[in-house]
């Protein structure tokens, strides 16, 4: 699946967007962003406050708690401010 | 007849004035457009600021703006609906976002256009570095946008 970041988790990641394979237990988002901290101080440093971190599934927003089997694209990002 | 909106996610300027002529041209039961237009402003708590940029989610911003514009479509009796946001760097002074709505009488528009921007500050994928002298910062959710946002929740 593709994964996108956003403002200063990307900035943070290092890169905007890249192809991952997360293994079959990694079901949810709070998974993924688990999974993601593990792989090095970059991805810890972006998610090191995961109930600040949004999600969105295939660009609709989606709770900690959603499934992502079957997603496209997964974003993360801060919470919005524009308008 | 079905109203659709007219959304519109671009880099360059926009013309208020234009776009409110737009939604009443040519039409004699309109009785009431309600704008609201976002500007850049040149300070924050009391510092100068050089520049906004905007980021923002191409196509995921266009679906959830449009997913909120339908249901202030449903929910008003909307003649009209015009959003606008823009991204990329935003000099003070300049445009950043319009909303206007037209309808009948002017408690609906007064109404959908609040609707609007109370949802677009906590659920557009848009997110505003500010540039100053100190250098760039992005800016911080506000708490009491999300409970302006809250307030239009259905029970």
């Amino acid at each position: 699946m593709r994964v996108k970041y956003f403002a200063w988790v990307r900035e943070r990641v290092g890169v905007a967007e890249e192809t991952v394979e997360p293994p079959a237990d990694v079901r949810t988002v709070n998974d993924l962003i688990g999974w993601l901290s593990s792989r090095g101080e970059a991805y810890a440093y972006a998610f090191e406050k995961p109930k600040v971190i949004r999600a969105a599934i295939d660009q609709a927003h989606v709770k900690p708690d959603a499934v992502i089997a079957g997603a496209r694209e997964i974003a993360f990002f801060p919470p919005m401010t524009g308008g | 007849m079905s109203v659709t909106a007219t959304i519109r996610i671009q880099e360059a300027d926009f013309d208020v004035a234009q776009e409110i002529a737009a939604l009443s041209k040519g039409r004699t039961d309109v009785g009431a457009v309600v704008t609201f237009s976002g500007i850049c402003r040149g300070s924050e708590n009391g510092e100068p600021i050089a520049a906004l940029t905007l980021e923002h989610y191409p196509g995921m911003a266009e679906a959830e703006i449009g997913r909120h514009a339908d249901e202030a479509l449903s929910r008003w009796p909307l003649q009209g609906l015009t959003i606008i946001h823009r991204f990329g760097r935003i000099a003070p002074g300049e445009n950043i976002v319009l909303v206007a709505a037209a309808s009948p009488h002017r408690q609906a528009a007064f109404e959908a256009a609040e609707f609007l921007m109370d949802y677009l500050k906590t659920n557009a994928p848009f997110w505003k570095r500010e540039e100053s002298e100190k250098g760039t910062s992005w800016v911080e959710a506000r708490d009491h946008d999300d409970a302006a946002a809250a307030r239009w929740t259905k029970p």
